[in-house]
């Protein structure tokens, strides 16, 4: 007996160090993926995530006046060793040719700030002499006079900020510090972003209308029929985004293959305006997005056994409530899954409604792109982008949770 | 097997019946733009409208003689045939790791590697067009390929993840056992079984790749423009019959794609069947 323990112990423990090596070899093979999309994936967009907050260009144009500005308590007007520092940071930062950049970001943050700071760089001949610093600012450009325009630079002053995460939810810092509404002006984003909401929520309903049949069919179908109807959903799901986006744009523009129809047909006297507007984002969107609808539904339904239907019927159940009672419960996950994978999808959706939208159907992706190639206000591109991810994340978080174990069909396309 | 047999009732007759005529609809809904698009190609005229006012090849010409329509398509091959190979060395091989590692860590680490797949494209973008900069990276091909790889290699990880899941390990045990060294086995039982896995792997990755567009918008100079970039463009400023030839060779090129996969599949089907 003791002598079969002694033999047994180190065996189990070879055992365990024999599956720990193969633990060590299978996750060595894992890591050069995780490397990789640590410096392609993660890293780039955790580099986005921090640009949302970094707010450190006016800290670098204009140091002496943040310092000066980091006792004072914004409830009156700063001191003068305040102003002789923000007429030294000038004069600095006008021979390093900084204003700009400096500007621009206080820009964002109180229109014509920009004005303020080059035309007192224009006109701030030399360093104010001693105690006249005040004076002379405030006789450049009054603005000086003004709490606001200090309160602005010292908010601005970083290293980081919550600016641009509030100006994305269109709420800024009042001058005592406080959250409030942004101006009008200023105050679109909460609208674009109902507007994506109410975009993609649309098109996850008309894809699930749409879906919901056809998934059906497929599956009561016997294989060899329903293998063969499902090239129509297979090929438009292979074919190009871009193709596609095209295809409508042919068919809906004024003297496209529809209006033309409709003409023709005598149903219309006009050409009917169905592209570059809401329907056409939709309708473009829907077709892109419908298979990503019916494939999770077909496989969901796949799995119901007609044995269920017949044992309602044998039972007494009427067809409909047999449909709705049985047949519909059983098919919730699959509708779960698809609505969740078709928004999800819908929400980051930039070609199509750049192509086939008007002005006023862009969504988020949009804005980003715009703030981040054309007027590259970085630090809003981001925190938007912030936002779009954090909502994406959660809703990808319960898609997970809806799908586990299933297996997971892709192909996924903006 | 079909459930017309149980079609006692009118009512049920009647739902089978729209449920028919909907889908219809719903499929022509699908198939028709693709199909619209194809003739006009085709067309003599220079207008994208029906009737066509002659046949003609002058769009394809178009597209062969323009450097810049050849160039990208030139590009689309390149950087999707790179990020295709590299895709299935990282995504074969994470999948194989994955595959037999066992901690309660796997879970998270696999939502990681399938995260590009869900992240909105105009983030990735975004992101990659701020980190790749500095170091020189965007207007370059190895920029792109390496974006490109990163949103492929998870569609490695699945379908190859699938294939080894079906796999039965007996299979490489009783090769062991029979006396083939681990590389034998590798190549003569283990590779011929996980080959179409692998293929499809690489189907998707291509086709990943070959239809991105929002990262080439963010990261491409002129010099590395891809097909879809190109007709992102033309379909902006004016879409000439030209783009309705480059939309048939992309589609061409989908459909090749689409029916190896289902060849594929089928074989795969087979095998399988032949097993049971």
């Amino acid at each position: 007996m003791t002598a079969a323990s002694l033999t047994e112990v180190p065996l189990k423990r070879r055992l365990r160090r024999a599956e720990r090596t193969r633990q060590v070899k299978a996750l060595a093979l894992v890591l050069p993926l995780l490397v990789f999309l640590l410096f392609t994936f993660a890293g780039p967009i955790a580099g986005m995530l921090w640009r949302a907050v970094d707010d450190r260009e006016v800290r670098q144009v204009l140091p002496q006046t943040i310092a000066a500005l980091a006792n004072w308590d914004g409830k009156d007007l700063p001191d003068e060793k305040a102003y002789a520092a923000l007429a030294g940071d000038i004069q600095a930062a006008r021979a390093a040719g900084t204003i700009a950049l400096a500007a621009k970001r206080l820009n964002y943050a109180l229109n014509g700030f920009r004005t303020i700071l080059t035309s007192t760089a224009r006109n701030l001949k030399a360093v104010p002499e001693a105690g006249t610093a005040k004076e002379t600012l405030i006789k450049i450009n009054s603005a000086w006079r003004e709490r606001t325009t200090w309160t602005t630079i010292k908010d601005a002053g970083g290293p980081i900020t919550g600016f641009y995460l509030l100006a994305a939810l269109d709420l800024t810092r009042n001058a005592d510090g406080a959250i409030v509404a942004a101006p009008p002006d200023q105050a679109i984003y909460r609208d674009i972003f109902a507007r994506t909401f109410l975009i993609s929520l649309g098109v996850t309903a008309l894809c699930l209308i749409l879906g919901f049949p056809v998934a059906y069919l497929l599956a009561t179908l016997p294989p060899g029929r329903s293998n063969l109807l499902m090239i129509f959903v297979l090929l438009p799901f292979w074919t190009s985004l871009l193709v596609r986006t095209c295809a409508w744009i042919v068919l809906l523009q004024s003297k496209g293959v529809v209006n033309d129809s409709l003409l023709w047909l005598g149903i219309i006297d006009e050409p009917l305006r169905l592209i570059y507007n809401r329907f056409g984002v939709c309708v473009a969107m829907t077709h892109v997005l419908l298979p990503f609808m019916i494939l999770p539904l077909y496989s969901s339904m796949k799995a119901i056994s007609p044995a269920y239907m017949r044992a309602a019927a044998s039972l007494g159940a009427p067809p409909l409530t047999a449909f709705l009672r049985i047949y519909l419960p059983q098919t919730l996950p699959g509708i779960g899954a698809g609505s969740l994978l078709v928004f999800i999808l819908a929400l980051g959706y930039y070609i199509t409604p750049a192509l086939v939208g008007g002005a006023a159907d862009q969504m988020i992706s949009y804005f980003i792109a715009l703030y981040t190639t054309e007027t590259a206000n970085w630090g809003l591109a981001s925190a938007l982008g912030a936002v779009l991810l954090l909502a994406t994340l959660l809703l990808a978080i319960v898609y997970g949770k809806l799908v586990q174990g299933q297996p997971v069909t892709g192909g996924m396309k903006n | 097997m079909s459930d017309n047999s149980s079609l006692r009732t009118p009512s049920q007759r009647i739902a089978w019946t729209a449920t028919i005529a909907i889908s219809t609809l719903v499929f022509i809904f699908l198939i028709a733009p693709i199909l619209a698009i194809m003739p006009l190609s085709f067309s003599s005229g220079s207008y994208l409208t029906y009737p066509l006012p002659g046949l003609s090849l002058r769009w394809y010409d178009d597209f062969i003689n323009s450097p810049r329509w050849m160039n990208s398509l030139k590009n689309s091959m390149i950087i999707g045939v790179a990020s295709t190979l590299l895709s299935m060395v990282l995504g074969t091989l994470a999948a194989l790791g994955l595959a037999q590692w066992k901690s309660r860590f796997k879970p998270l680490v696999l939502a990681f590697v399938l995260s590009p797949v869900v992240v909105p494209g105009v983030i990735t973008a975004v992101g990659l067009y701020f980190f790749f900069a500095p170091i020189g990276l965007t207007g370059s091909y190895l920029g792109l390929i390496l974006a490109h790889t990163a949103l492929a290699t998870p569609f490695v990880v699945i379908t190859v993840g699938a294939t080894l899941q079906s796999f039965d390990t007996n299979l490489a045990r009783a090769a062991a056992s029979l006396g083939a060294s681990p590389l034998q086995a590798f190549r003569r039982v283990i590779l011929p079984l996980i080959l179409p896995g692998l293929a499809s792997g690489a189907l998707f990755a291509f086709a990943t790749s070959f239809d991105e567009v929002v990262i080439v918008l963010f990261m491409a100079g002129p010099e590395q423009r891809t097909l879809p970039r190109e007709m992102f463009s033309g379909i902006r400023e004016n879409i000439s019959p030209t783009i309705t030839a480059a939309a048939v060779i992309l589609t061409t090129v989908s459909v090749i794609l689409l029916a190896t996969l289902e060849a594929l599949r089928r074989r795969n089907e087979r095998l399988k069947g032949g097993g049971a």
